[in-house]
């Protein structure tokens, strides 16, 4: 067992656990942040995608031992300035406009990408969005509102 | 002219601001989709508060497994629990712990929830025990440590010469052998697909929490809870009461949460009555794949006579369909492939014969399509061969021979209304510009054979890399359930205004992302003249809500949404008929307080003048149909055989828009999934076992694969439904992969005739071979 501690979302947190244990069960059975989604266990479908220090990784593939003093984000932490507001942030605000979600399951991991894409620097450009998302699957959009929520974003076409 | 290009509102004559969903006080949204209300369910979605199955917290549950056969046929002697092990802490779950029948509840009962001992394993991956432990190590543990003691018997993988027949069908319209003996052509062709995988991204769940009273709830991802509780009844012994199915968030299905979810519920079930407490069953990937259903493997050959001006005078078409080890929903899916297999076109002298039969590889089952995907890329394939040969352009051919209203099907039903494809084929041709770039792309094939570089041989050098190609396919879709199907169900809707003034829609039917809470309240408010924010829907949950039927089959907002827009225009009399006839929306709040609670429960009635002979075979296959096309374009890498998927345009008639963008979605989505069907996606066989069973080597389109899609919604209404839908889930999935198909035949000049078309069989089929090595052949 190792102490570890991170800041997820804002918010220090300290866990014993062993130190190969799962960022992704970590966040889901131990601190309740049920939000990050498992796909495959394998870092194949994106659904467990948080941001480690800014960049996005897949939780399923990181033990805690690489997690200490690092900052985590998770989808729940994604609003957190604008829920205060009582709304959600201009890209989630997007997706749900435009219709990029649809059963849910791989849009928090796609949010998550979809952050790094943009905080990076990312533009509007569909094919460069589309590379930024190639980790994150969706088996019910075929991409296509997904890849025009982003871009509407990176062009500030929002509110 | 019933058809329009131009969707407008379904049911909302004029829309208010206050349907908005207004996320929060102050909040900032805009809070409108394309003006139409916002996903229901969306912020929840957005910000992970949404809880899916696995989500769930239920204290003190235990974590469930399944034991599952290493032989693809064996007879099971023996279950046995090492000796060394300490079992004092699990509970271990065999046949013999059934209370009721150890048969899972479909078709035909064929199929057990577990072997049993002294009867037979029939596929790789069958459940045989099931365990639960307090916690996953313990189950790692000791799992290893149950012993299937069998004796192999020899398996049978070939569905051509399987013996055992699951179902099996004959269409007969005209006379054949005169339509073969007036024919100028006659073109004959053999097509074949393999399976494919649903590949939901949330994978099989269910929690199984017993009750006190010797009840028993499931909570899961599914997509048909009465099947769920139909086959609870059966196996556990309980009555209506004492089984409940409650559905968490559901992140996707596409069929394969149809008749699947029972199985598992049926674990969970039998775990948590040994052990006393909840149970969770939660599949992960490399399982889920491994053991649930695919799209069912075809064979299809076709016999077609043509005059010279491409007028189609005869089909005689044979399907063999691959069920895998038990029936499942194997009739209904072969039913829907045998009336779709001559595509949507106008044939007088027609000869279907369809059969499905048993292997033992896992049992094949429902998928987006259910049939019509394997029959139209084969008749649409076949189309483009017999156009080839004329010297025919795809789009006229298809012209030419497209059904028009007043048409006959094979079946002998007349298309009386709501016929759409020469529409969709028109402004498909024109929106995806295919005479002028089909020209172009011939203009680049003339080059390249020019310059005597290409096709000489799969492995090239030098000039263009890449060939273009533009393909187009048409197709159809029967709305809603085969002949009776409908009828047999007898499916209710209800709508519900509460005694506190609150309008409620209760049905059976799940949102799994196709936009089930969202359009039901836009539709129910539109008969209502209320906003659609003021419509709540109750969770689907079968202590709370009716049997509207299954949701599969496209029918959900064509056949549920139908009954609930019937039930809002009786409750809308009932109230407005207790204050003089005013406005519902002005009285309801009144009447609620003053009359108390309205429930109005509204069943199916059949379709006036929709007649089918199940028999025969003979009738109205379907009340309607939707009608699609597609046009794909594709850049052939020439060395590597490799496909890229650049452009599509989908035109889509389903009837009426109920929500564009939830619509469009629907289209788009499954595009993509036809796409990944046409190119990519392949379960590999060894012994019956699946070989790609995992995400990093079942491979499904990642954004970068997707084409740019555009997508033109038709709207042709059927005069059966109050609202005119006749769905669009599964419309998309059938014309994809022939579209892509075409395209990567116009750019390599070689028919690929097997799904998916994979490198080697592109590289094959420009080295003149009709097909590349089949899966096992290597190994063999």
């Amino acid at each position: 067992m190792s102490t570890i501690r991170f800041l997820v979302n804002g918010t220090p947190a300290e866990v014993d656990v062993p130190g190969m244990r799962r960022l992704l069960d970590v966040l889901r059975e131990d601190l309740g942040l049920t939000g990050t989604k498992e796909g495959c266990g394998e870092g194949e479908c994106g659904a467990c995608s948080v941001l480690l220090d800014g960049q996005v990784v897949d939780s399923c593939l990181v033990p805690m031992c690489q997690v200490d003093g690092r900052i985590v984000r998770t989808v729940e932490g994604l609003a957190l300035a604008a829920r205060e507001r009582g709304a959600l942030d201009t890209l989630q605000e997007a997706f749900l406009e435009l219709g990029a979600a649809q059963c849910g399951i791989c849009t928090p991991g796609m949010l998550m990408a979809a952050r790094a894409y943009l905080d990076a620097g990312g533009g509007a450009d569909h094919g460069a969005i589309r590379e930024g998302i190639a980790g994150n699957l969706c088996r019910c959009t075929g991409y296509q509102k997904i890849v025009e929520a982003i871009a509407a974003v990176a062009a500030g076409d929002r509110p | 002219m019933t058809t329009r290009t131009l969707p407008r509102p379904a049911t909302t004559p004029e829309r208010s601001a206050a349907d908005a969903l207004v996320l929060a006080p102050g909040g900032t949204t805009r809070g409108r989709a394309r003006g139409y209300p916002l996903r229901r369910e969306g912020p929840a979605k957005l910000t992970g508060a949404a809880k899916y199955a696995d989500d769930l917290v239920f204290p003190g549950a235990w974590y469930g497994a399944t034991i599952r056969s290493t032989e693809p046929r064996a007879r099971l002697l023996a279950i046995e629990l090492d000796p060394d092990l300490d079992w004092s802490k699990v509970v271990v779950v065999t046949a013999a712990d059934i209370p009721g029948e150890n048969l899972v509840a479909a078709i035909k009962e064929d199929q057990p929830v577990l072997v049993p001992v002294g009867g037979e394993i029939r596929h790789h991956a069958e459940p045989v025990a099931l365990i639960a432990a307090p916690d996953r190590e313990t189950i790692r543990r000791l799992r290893a440590g149950v012993r299937l003691v069998t004796e192999a018997l020899p398996p049978v993988f070939d569905p051509e010469a399987s013996d055992h027949v699951f179902a099996e069908y004959e269409v007969i319209n005209g006379d054949l052998e005169a339509g073969f003996a007036a024919a100028a052509h006659v073109v004959e062709g053999e097509y074949r697909v393999g399976h494919q995988e649903q590949l939901y991204i949330e994978n099989q769940a269910m929690i199984a929490v017993p009750s006190e009273d010797g009840g028993m709830a499931v909570h899961g991802s599914l997509q048909c809870p009465y099947y769920v509780h139909k086959a609870m009844k059966k196996s556990l012994g309980l009555t209506s009461d004492q089984a409940r199915v409650v559905q968490a968030e559901t992140g996707g299905g596409f069929g394969g949460k149809e008749e699947y979810p029972s199985i598992i519920a049926l674990h969970a079930a039998l775990l948590a009555r040994k052990a006393g407490r909840p149970v969770r069953m939660i599949y992960e990937r490399h399982e889920d794949i491994a053991a649930t259903t695919k799209r069912h493997p075809a064979v299809i050959r076709h016999r077609t006579a043509v005059a010279a001006d491409g007028t189609l005078l005869a089909q005689d078409i044979e399907l063999v369909m691959d069920g895998g080890a038990y029936c499942t929903l194997t009739p209904v899916v072969l039913s829907r492939g045998a009336l779709h297999s001559g595509g949507p076109y106008r044939c007088p002298n027609v000869r279907i014969r369809a059969r499905a039969t048993r292997t033992n590889t896992p049992p094949n089952g429902a998928f987006r399509g259910f049939g019509a995907p394997q029959v139209e890329f084969a008749v649409e394939t076949h189309l483009n061969r017999i156009a080839e040969r004329l010297g025919l352009s795809p789009a006229e051919i298809r012209r030419r021979n497209a059904y028009e209203l007043g048409d006959t099907t094979p079946t002998g039903q007349v298309l009386r209304e709501s016929v759409a494809a020469q529409e969709v084929l028109r402004l498909a041709v024109e929106a995806g510009d295919f005479e002028r770039l089909r020209a172009a792309t011939a203009r680049g094939a003339a080059e390249r054979r020019g310059s005597g570089e290409v096709p000489a041989g799969p492995f090239r050098s030098g000039g263009s890399r890449t060939a273009s190609g533009i393909g187009l396919a048409l197709g159809w879709h029967g709305a809603g359930f085969t002949g009776s199907g409908e009828v047999h169900i007898g499916s209710v809707a209800s709508v519900e205004l509460t005694a506190e003034g609150r309008v409620r829609v209760l049905i059976g039917s799940t949102e799994m992302g196709q936009g089930t809470s969202t359009i039901f309240p836009l539709m129910v408010s539109g008969e209502l003249g209320l906003p659609a924010d003021a419509v709540e829907m109750a969770p689907v949950d079968t202590a709370l809500v009716p049997d509207s039927g299954p949701t599969v089959a496209s029918r959900t907002a064509m056949v549920v949404g139908g009954l609930c827009i019937g039930a809002a225009r009786r409750l809308r009399a009932a109230v407005e008929a207790r204050h003089d006839g005013r406005p519902f929306a002005e009285v309801y709040l009144a009447d609620a307080a003053s009359h108390g609670p309205t429930r109005i429960d509204q069943a199916f009635e059949p379709y006036p003048d929709i007649v089918f002979d199940d028999a025969t075979y003979r009738g109205d296959a379907y009340p309607a149909f939707g009608w699609a096309a597609c046009v794909a374009s594709v850049d052939v890498d020439l060395d590597t055989g490799e496909v890229a998927v650049r452009d599509v345009v989908a035109v889509d008639d389903v009837g009426r828009v109920i929500h564009p963008i939830l619509c469009e979605g629907q289209v788009e989505g499954g595009t993509l999934q036809a796409v990944g069907y046409a190119t990519i996606e392949e379960i590999k066989l060894e012994n019956g076992r699946y070989l790609n069973d995992r995400l990093a080597t079942y491979l499904i389109p990642t954004a970068l694969d997707a084409p740019s899609m555009t997508t033109i919604l038709v709207e042709a209404p059927f005069s059966g439904a109050p609202h005119g839908a006749k769905g669009v889930g599964e419309l998309p999935m059938d014309v994809g992969a022939p579209a892509v198909v075409a395209a990567i035949h116009d750019a390599i000049g070689a028919w690929v005739t097997e799904l998916p078309a994979t490198p080697e069989r592109i590289l094959a089929a420009m080295a003149g071979g009709t097909r590349a090595p089949r899966t096992g052949d290597a190994a063999a």
